[in-house]
């Protein structure tokens, strides 16, 4: 029992070094160095083509990792998140290429799908006891199946829809700031990120998630509606990776069915990286950025560095398991 | 074997101490045990019998004292050694594994190997289970899984088991908690049984008149200290209830206030399965109604119940003359009853969020603008004002309540369901784990509430905070109210005579 020790305290504010700061802080150390590493032992790597290869590669792990950091918190977890990207931007194809429809309503039926599935999810999970990683991995199947399904197990393309590239490759932003080539995806990614942020910190369903996550039990006998707020987590989880199902499916100016298994690893990892523990109650949409992107600074810099493309499937698993136990050792210290 | 009053103990314990952090917990405690006899070993809640029998079984190593088996000092260091010697315990709550048979069980770690000790002898696994069953008279089928028994026969299959370790003493933690009139005699036989080869029994309960039915002695603890050994069947029971309470109340303070006239709760024939038997009470606002009883005795079913967090068989709850609904806490929250669980850091606290987020939580959703956004900054006043109120310590509201001490911890609890306007407030042990001093504050805190206006209910097993706080006493035994009591009036011993009142005596 070393946890009634009392903690220093300054004024009426929390401490600055809390271990959710530090370990944010150790991340980003961590993905500066590694910048810094590939830039001066890689000669191809801090080109602005190859910056930009990098964030486009970021934009769908970061926002499937976001996605995924809702679930993580609330102390739950989502395996389906990968094949709901696929589904929801099969969603999208059938909607614009199908049916003819504008973008708006593409864009609208990709994350109202995600967000549908997601409360089934959430619902299952909530109403039926049905562990969450269960839950998912049925999802994921379920989600699988369904985009082979409704695509007949062929890509559709959005050769339709003209302006389906602003979602991801085009950069509107390099015309209004000549030279600052980020592309759409990538800010989508940061736009995402600040609402989540926002949403996680300053709004109740924030304060509920977080109270699901540290203590299920305390919070059903404070009178607080657990099953509800479970099933919207797993909605809004949803709704996001109907975002990353857009960026990804604009980005191959198609929807792509065969794709997205694999995905959700990537995206729990980045979460994982960034310092959300995978026990609940604890982590920040920042932290899953910074692991991102750290994911795949390493993939690219090792690839440009001319490292076997299979060497990094290792690294990130190292990668994982050393971000857990920083995790882990931070948290006994505090 | 034949039995003497006057054999050789088999088991000899003198002078034994055992401090841990903060609490002595045995000072000078002694004990002994002869062959075929039934030793009672009796004392309250915390009175530190589960301690001496963890010494006996080799849980814990004693501080000072002397232990000795047939004569021969010994040391204990771990429950090996000391199943090694014979000496076993029936746990209370059962440590079988669900999912394999009784013989699997009884054997596990020690199976009859063959074909060059890689393989289990399954068959003469069961063949060894099924003449220990017999020796036992009872009927069980070896090869049966242990998840599907009553827990009844689960009892009996640990008790298989310590028969397989040769055991010649068998200690037994209050093995009739989970069982029926015509299990708990089942249970006896074999106890006879097996004094009558010479084992000896230490048995751990609650219950006199089980002392009564296969004690030869008891031995009574208070307080972590040995009070006496005395023959069961000549001793009155009221002798031992009075030996077992014997303290003077440390605080003669009572309670004087009888509460308002106005009824707020009323409960009628509530059922729960075997814990909550018909149990019908009323509160009326300005009260504080105690209920007390021995651990088990289904208060806090009771409480957890009215609070919609279990589901009832039957009964009606009224609150304000309303009969109402109450499926979950959100229904019982919202009828303006909170529950304050004993287990704070699981049920009380979200013990990683801030002070300011737990004093809010149950009030979350009036501090709201714009649809979703928290209105931190009206938060964070509304809990400054309570822990000044409630004179919380903690260095800041952002402060992790568990970092906070228990008796902060409480107070922090305590001023979520003050700002969420609850009128009935159920106490689970309030003062557990709570050191001497903050009690006295709770305690005050209590009554200032009632004094208010609210209602109250507290449980509590320990007799002198019900006699302090309470208007009115239930008592509770098995599952029924057994009895109530006047605060102002009764006695420990009343009490005691209550909780310790079986159904079948209560009738």
């Amino acid at each position: 029992m070393t946890d009634t020790a009392v903690q220093p305290a300054a004024s009426g504010k929390p401490g600055f070094f809390t271990t959710q700061t530090l370990q944010k802080a150790v991340a980003f150390v961590v993905l500066i160095a590694l910048i810094a590493f590939f830039s001066a032992f890689a000669s191809n790597f801090a080109t602005g083509a190859n910056m930009v290869g990098i964030m486009q590669a970021t934009a769908v792990n970061g926002v499937l990792g976001v996605a995924v950091t809702f679930v993580i918190i609330s102390g739950g977890i989502d395996l389906s998140v990968g094949t709901m990207m696929t589904l929801t931007a099969v969603m999208a194809g059938i909607v614009l290429t199908n049916l003819g429809m504008p973008l708006p309503i593409g864009i609208l039926g990709a994350i109202a799908s995600g967000a549908f599935m997601g409360a089934i999810s959430g619902a299952v999970i909530a109403k039926l006891k049905i562990p969450p990683f269960i839950a998912t991995l049925g999802m994921m199947q379920i989600a699988r199946g369904l985009a082979l399904v409704f695509s007949g197990a062929k890509p559709i393309y959005f050769n339709s829809t003209p302006n389906y590239g602003l979602l991801s490759p085009e950069s509107t932003i390099s015309k209004l700031i000549p030279g600052v080539e980020i592309p759409n995806g990538v800010m989508i990614m940061f736009i995402v990120a600040i609402i989540a942020s926002i949403v996680l910190t300053r709004t109740i369903v924030g304060r509920m998630i977080f109270a699901l996550g540290s203590n299920e039990e305390a919070a059903r006998l404070s009178g607080i509606n657990v099953d509800r707020w479970k099933i919207l987590t797993y909605a809004i989880c949803g709704g996001i990776c109907g975002i990353a199902g857009l960026i990804v499916s604009s980005r191959l100016n198609s929807a792509q069915p065969a794709l997205g298994l694999g995905y959700e690893l990537d995206a729990i990892a980045a979460a994982v990286i960034g310092g959300t523990s995978l026990a609940g109650g604890r982590g920040t949409v920042i932290g899953t950025i910074i692991g991102a992107f750290i994911m795949s600074v390493l993939t690219n810099g090792l690839r440009v560095m001319g490292v076997l493309e299979e060497w990094k499937i290792v690294v990130t698993g190292v990668i994982i398991i050393v971000a857990v136990f920083i995790d882990i050792v931070l948290r006994r210290k505090a | 074997m034949t039995e003497q009053p006057t054999a050789a103990p088999l088991v000899e314990m003198r002078g034994i101490e055992k401090s841990f952090p903060g609490v002595r917990a045995l000072q000078g405690v002694q004990f002994d045990l002869r062959p075929g006899e039934v030793h009672a070993l009796m004392g309250e809640n915390g009175a530190g019998k589960s301690t001496l029998m963890k010494i006996l079984t080799g849980v814990y190593q004693p501080d000072g004292g002397e232990i000795r088996v047939d004569g021969q000092p010994v040391t204990l260091p771990t429950p090996h050694a000391a199943q090694a010697l014979g000496i076993s315990i029936i746990h209370q709550e059962l440590f079988l594994m669900n999912h394999l048979t009784a013989a699997q069980n009884i054997f596990i770690g020690r199976e009859p190997r063959k074909g060059l000790g890689i393989f289990v002898d399954e068959a003469k696994l069961k063949r060894d289970a099924a003449a220990i069953f017999k020796r036992m008279k009872v009927h069980i089928d070896p090869g049966a899984e242990v998840g599907h028994m009553t827990v009844a026969r689960q009892q009996l299959v640990e008790i298989a088991k310590a028969l397989s370790y040769n055991a010649r003493v068998l200690v037994m933690d209050e093995p009739t908690s989970a069982l029926n009139e015509t299990e708990v005699e089942h249970l006896f036989g074999v106890i006879e049984d097996l004094k009558a080869n010479g084992v000896g029994v230490v048995y751990i309960t609650h219950k006199m008149d089980e002392v009564k039915r296969i004690a030869d002695r008891v031995t009574v603890m208070r307080d972590g200290q040995y009070i006496d050994t005395l023959p069961a069947a000549q001793t009155p029971m009221s002798t031992i209830i009075q030996l077992m309470v014997g303290r003077e109340l440390a605080d003669q303070h009572r309670a004087t206030g009888t509460g308002t006239a106005e009824e707020v709760l009323r409960v009628e024939g509530l059922n729960r399965g075997s814990t909550i038997r018909n149990v019908s009470f009323a509160l009326k606002k300005g009260e504080i109604l105690g209920f007390a009883g021995l651990m088990g005795a289904g208060r806090t079913e009771v409480a957890r119940a009215i609070f919609g967090a279990d589901p009832l068989d039957s009964g009606t709850i009224r609150i304000h003359g309303r009969e109402q609904r109450i499926a979950t806490p959100a229904d019982a929250v919202a009828q303006g009853i909170a529950y304050l669980s004993e287990d704070r850091k699981h049920f009380g606290l979200v013990t990683g969020m801030s002070v300011r987020d737990n004093v809010t939580m149950a009030s979350w959703r009036r501090f709201i603008s714009g649809g979703v956004f928290m209105q931190d900054d009206a938060l964070g006043r509304v809990a400054e004002d309570y822990v000044r109120k409630l004179k919380v310590k903690t260095p800041h509201i952002h402060q992790e309540t568990r970092l906070l001490s228990g008796g902060n911890q409480q107070k922090v609890v305590i001023a979520k369901w003050l700002l969420r306007d609850c009128d009935i407030l159920i106490f689970d042990e309030p003062t557990r784990g709570i050191d001497v001093g903050a009690k006295a504050e709770i305690y005050r805190l209590l009554e200032d509430l009632a004094a208010g206006g609210k209602a109250i209910i507290v449980i509590s097993s320990e007799l002198p905070e019900v006699l302090r706080l309470s208007h009115r006493i239930a008592v509770m035994c098995e599952g029924r109210i057994t009895g109530e009591l006047d605060g102002r009036t009764a006695s420990q011993e009343d009490i005691m005579t209550l909780a310790t009142q079986r159904s079948s005596a209560a009738a």
